[in-house]
C-alpha cells in the first residue's frame, strides 16, 4: 500500500480550491476606517474609482457599510476621484 | 464630552502666513465657544483628486476638537461656506474607536510599518565588484585619425 506521502499527482492538487473570503477588519481587530487615508482605502475601489462588491473583498456588511462612507468622505475632501480612469 | 474633527482644504494661492491665519480664526471659533482644541494637523500642501474652483492643489488642515454640545458647529459651517479662502470642509464626529485612532496616529503607532529586516543572504549582485562606469578617455590623435576634416582644420 502507498502511504499518503508516497502518493503524486499530475497535477497540484491544491488549484481550483476556493479559498475562504475574510473580513480583513473582523480579523485584524480594526475599529475605525480613516477617511483621510487614501493608500488603504485604495484597496476598496476599482479602477475607475468605483466602490467594490463585498463579494469581491469579503468586508462583513458592518464593515462595509463604514468603508462606503469612509470612501464618500475622501471623494467630498478630493482625497479620492469620483470618476477615473487607471487609478491603480 | 463629544470629540469631532473638522477637515477642510485652504486655497493654496494664498501665502504661507495667510493660509496658517485662515486655520488660525478657526481654531479662535471653536475656543470662543466653549470648544477646547485637541489637536491640529497640518497636512500640508496635496494635490487634489479632481480640480475645484480651478485649482489643481489645496493645502489641508484637520482640527480635531472636543465639546459639550455641537450647537455650534452650525456656526462654524456657515464661517467656512462663507469664506471664499476655504475650498471644501467636513466635519466629523468620532466615536470612541475614533478617538483612540487619532491618538495612536498622534503618538506614531498608526502609518509607519516597520520596514522588513534586511535579507542577510547576499544575492549574486552584491557579490560582484562595482565597477564604475569611466568612458575611456578620447586621444586627440585617435579623433584625426576618425575624422579627415578634424585633420584638416588643424592644418588651416
Amino acid at each position: 500500500m502507498a502511504t499518503q506521502d508516497e502518493i503524486k499527482f499530475l497535477s497540484n492538487p491544491n488549484i481550483g480550491k476556493q479559498q475562504k473570503k475574510y473580513c480583513r477588519f473582523k480579523k485584524f481587530g480594526l475599529k475605525h476606517i480613516d477617511y483621510k487615508d487614501p493608500d488603504f482605502l485604495i484597496q476598496f475601489i476599482n479602477q475607475q474609482g468605483k466602490l467594490l462588491p463585498r463579494r469581491l473583498t469579503g468586508n462583513s456588511l458592518k464593515f462595509q457599510r463604514r468603508v462606503s462612507s469612509a470612501v464618500k468622505r475622501a471623494r467630498h475632501l478630493a482625497i479620492l476621484p469620483f470618476v477615473s480612469d487607471l487609478l491603480k | 464630552m463629544r470629540q469631532f474633527e473638522v477637515t477642510f482644504i485652504v486655497d493654496p494661492v494664498l501665502s504661507g502666513d495667510e493660509v496658517k491665519s485662515t486655520a488660525k480664526t478657526y481654531q479662535d471659533i471653536i475656543t470662543n465657544e466653549g470648544g477646547k482644541v485637541i489637536h491640529v494637523d497640518e497636512m500640508g500642501l496635496k494635490p487634489l483628486a479632481y480640480s475645484i474652483n480651478k485649482r489643481s492643489t489645496g493645502v489641508y488642515y484637520c482640527i480635531e476638537f472636543a465639546a459639550e454640545t455641537g450647537n455650534f458647529i452650525a456656526k462654524l459651517e456657515l464661517a467656512l461656506k462663507r469664506d471664499e479662502r476655504i475650498m471644501r470642509f467636513l466635519t466629523v464626529r468620532l466615536d470612541k474607536y475614533g478617538i483612540k485612532y487619532n491618538e495612536d496616529k498622534r503618538n506614531g503607532k498608526i502609518g509607519k510599518r516597520i520596514p522588513k529586516e534586511p535579507a542577510t543572504k547576499k544575492s549574486h549582485i552584491d557579490t560582484i565588484p562595482y565597477q564604475a562606469f569611466v568612458p575611456a578617455p578620447v586621444v586627440e590623435k585617435e579623433l584625426k585619425a576618425i575624422d579627415p576634416e578634424m585633420a584638416l582644420l588643424e592644418k588651416k
